[in-house]
């Protein structure tokens, strides 16, 4: 029989009961809509990290081996001396060149910051960045994400310009200044308490220092760093700026800096180092071919230090801890929805071969083969399958679409500002592909055992079945 | 070529722990281009009898010879593509396919075929012209009244020109006037295309046509110009 006839006869006989094909439609087209919602809810959130992570960090780091593990916040034993060298190879190699969006020299360093007018101190974490260039750094946006991500306002600042967490901002009592919203000044009587607490030699500093300053320069505040050699030294800084750092944790503690000021602070007149040298990418499937060369770059040229190469996973566990718990969730549901449909096609096709079983006779009599039998129910299923794949679809798009218009916004766990939720079903090629040939294949499954069942009919116990 | 030979051909069924004959070392021959009536009441084995010789069943013992092969050890697919090219099959209950219509249900044997589409389109025009349906084609079987029906059946009975038409009780659901249309208009088409064609019934109208009858009693033949006496 012709594959026209076939899928003819396997349409009228799926339009031949339409509500029991209209329900079983449905729990298809329900299925497929929360999977790929779901999907390209997860995508988004992934994307979104990732688009994060990769433009304050980059998608590949150069850090001295141990420094990410044990290193902390002790920039002095893990400096790369000869990261300008590093950085002029890379951008010189033929092979990365090309592959390469930016490479950038960072330094983290801890230390104390202190309003001492207020008489306030907290410990910051500092990072000392070449603020052109890692403002560039923000433009990656290979996902078309929303981003949040707004420019440093460092880059041609003065030397001495610092930009601090909003959190860090309220702690250091400069929210007046620095105009942070939401912000309770502690009152009058706890400031006095919290003054006088203080020790007498920074309550004598601090008043000198206050004394000395105008009105308008209420923004200075000092930082207390250790040096390479281990002695404490004092740089200070001008907060030209709080900033929302998303993370609560890190808006508390966050400090950014030119590179060359916290060079200074941290060696002073001895030769600079950075910790880190960031290679942000021109799509991240580049990373495997850009890291292999890297690091024989690395290893050939540059092998007296000891250096190694991270990738922006492992710089950001959090990363891959998402994508492994939102993954077992989207399995969790998948299987959970292609059971529930695996039964309903199995109890669709289990009933309309139940109800068919004279017509399954007539046609074996009349010549129709075993596995012509087999093939007209598949091919029913198929249909089912394909029709409620493209309804689905359809449908997850239409409320995608939805959703992504509606402004809906959440804040994530541990996130100090709401995101806009957004679901990416229509570009996520893996995710539809995957999902409609799962659905296919789940309708053909379920329609086999019917399908064999009709086909096993002896012809006279068919034709006798009323 | 005798299109039916039966020899010592038995069929038990099996109900629990009865067993039925319900055929019982059966042998016959059936002439071509004759129009064989079977008759017996109710329970004889007319049935079991027409389903082996359609080779829709198999006997338990004994030989069965359809259009000169013997068929009782063929493959089930090989048996299928035989019934498909040499039997053609009329039901008591039409057993049209609901959702084609009836130009298609008519068609669909050539489908199996796979004859090419204009020789199919001759073919089934020439059958429904024959069986009396000129314009009804396109109805489909639940539009049709069961004369009808039974004419769409016929037709798609002889379609791919069978050797052999099996029709088991073909007027048992129709009334008496239009069981006798039927009746005649396969007799006539019968005649003229010099099929040979078998009938189960055990109405006296249908046996009245018969050219060759055959009495059925308890699983035996009991009066036959077609048994073969040993
Ligand atoms: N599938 C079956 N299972 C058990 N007994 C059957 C079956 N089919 C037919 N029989 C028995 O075989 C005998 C012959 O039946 P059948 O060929 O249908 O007779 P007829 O068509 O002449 O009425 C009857 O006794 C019937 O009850
Ligand atoms: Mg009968």
């Amino acid at each position: 029989m012709n594959a026209r006839a076939l899928f003819s006869l396997a349409l009228r006989n799926l339009l031949r009961n339409r509500r029991r094909s209209l329900a079983t439609l449905l729990a298809m087209i329900v299925g497929l809509t929360a999977i790929l919602l779901f999907g390209g809810y997860r995508a988004n959130i992934l994307y979104g990290m990732q688009t994060g992570f990769v433009q304050q960090s980059g998608h590949l780091q150069i850090q001295r081996r141990g420094y990410f593990l044990d290193g902390g916040d002790s920039p002095t034993a893990y400096g790369i001396a000869d990261y300008p060298k590093i950085i002029a190879a890379i951008r010189n190699d033929t092979t990365l060149a090309p592959l390469v969006a930016m490479v950038t020299p960072s330094l983290r360093l801890g230390g104390i910051a202190g309003n001492f007018a207020a008489g306030v101190s907290r410990s910051v974490m500092a990072i000392g960045l070449v603020a052109q260039e890692s403002n560039r750094m923000l433009a990656w946006n290979d996902y078309d994400m929303v981003s949040y991500a707004r420019p440093l306002p460092l880059a041609g600042a003065d030397e001495d310009a610092v930009v601090i967490g909003s959190g860090l901002a309220r702690k250091l009592q400069l929210c007046a200044v620095l105009n942070v919203p939401d912000c309770s000044q502690a009152p009058a009587a706890a400031k006095a308490a919290e003054t006088t607490n203080a020790p007498d030699d920074v309550l004598a500093l601090s008043a000198q220092e206050s004394a000395q300053q105008p009105a308008a320069a209420r923004n200075r505040i000092e930082m207390l760093a250790s040096t390479a050699r281990g002695a404490p030294n004092v740089a200070s800084l001008s907060v030209i700026e709080a900033k929302n750092m998303g993370v609560k944790a890190i808006d508390d503690l966050y400090m950014a800096m030119h590179l060359s000021q916290a060079q200074k602070l941290i060696y002073g007149a001895s030769p600079p180092a950075v910790t880190a040298i960031a290679v942000q990418l021109h799509h991240t499937a580049q990373m495997p071919a850009a890291r292999t060369r890297l690091e024989a770059l690395l290893g050939s040229e540059f092998s007296a230090e000891p250096l190694e190469v991270l990738d922006f996973q492992t710089l950001n566990p959090m990363y891959g801890q998402t994508d492994q718990f939102m993954g077992s969730m989207f399995g969790f549901i998948a299987v959970l929805i292609g059971v529930i449909v695996l039964f309903t096609i199995g109890n669709t096709m289990g009933t309309a071969v139940m109800e068919r079983t004279t017509e399954i006779g007539t046609l074996r009599a009349i010549g129709l083969r075993r596995s012509g039998i087999r093939r007209l129910f598949m091919c029913e299923a198929l249909l089912l399958g394909a029709i409620g794949s493209a309804a689905g679809l359809a449908s997850a798009l239409a409320i995608a679409y939805a959703i992504n218009h509606s402004g809906w916004t959440w804040t994530p766990p541990g996130y100090s500002y709401a995101y806009l939720i957004l679901v990416r079903v229509g570009q996520n090629t893996p995710l539809l592909v995957g999902s409609i040939v799962g659905m296919i294949g789940v309708t053909l499954i379920s329609a086999w055992w019917p399908a064999r069942r009709a086909a096993r009919l002896e012809i006279v116990d068919a034709l006798r079945h009323v | 070529m005798q299109p039916v030979s039966l020899r010592n051909v038995s069929k038990v069924y099996h109900l629990d722990a009865v067993e039925v004959a319900a055929l019982n070392e059966v042998s016959l021959d059936i002439e071509a281009g004759r129009f064989t009536v079977i008759s017996g009441p109710s329970g004889s084995g007319k049935t079991t009898l027409l389903n082996l010789i359609g080779c829709i069943d198999r006997p338990d013992r004994g030989e069965v010879i359809i259009a000169g092969q013997a068929v009782q050890d063929m493959k089930d697919d090989a048996l299928s593509d035989f019934r498909a090219r040499h039997i053609g099959f009329v039901f008591q209950n039409f057993n049209l396919l609901p959702v084609l219509s009836a130009y298609e249900n008519i068609e669909y044997p050539l489908l199996l075929g796979k004859v090419a589409p204009a020789e199919r389109r001759r073919r089934v025009r020439e059958l429904i012209d024959a069986v009396g349906l000129t314009g009804r084609g396109d109805s489909r079987p639940g539009q049709l009244s069961g004369g009808q029906r039974q004419r769409v059946a016929i037709a798609r009975a002889l379609v791919h020109s069978p050797a052999l038409v099996l029709a088991d009780e073909p007027t048992a659901n129709l009334d008496r006037q239009t069981g006798a249309a039927i009746i005649a208009l396969m007799r006539q088409l019968q005649h003229e295309r010099g099929v040979s064609v078998v009938v189960s019934s055990h109405d006296p109208q249908v046996q009245a046509e018969a050219d060759t009858s055959i009495h059925i009693r308890d699983g035996q033949i009991v009066d036959s110009e077609a048994e073969v006496t040993a």
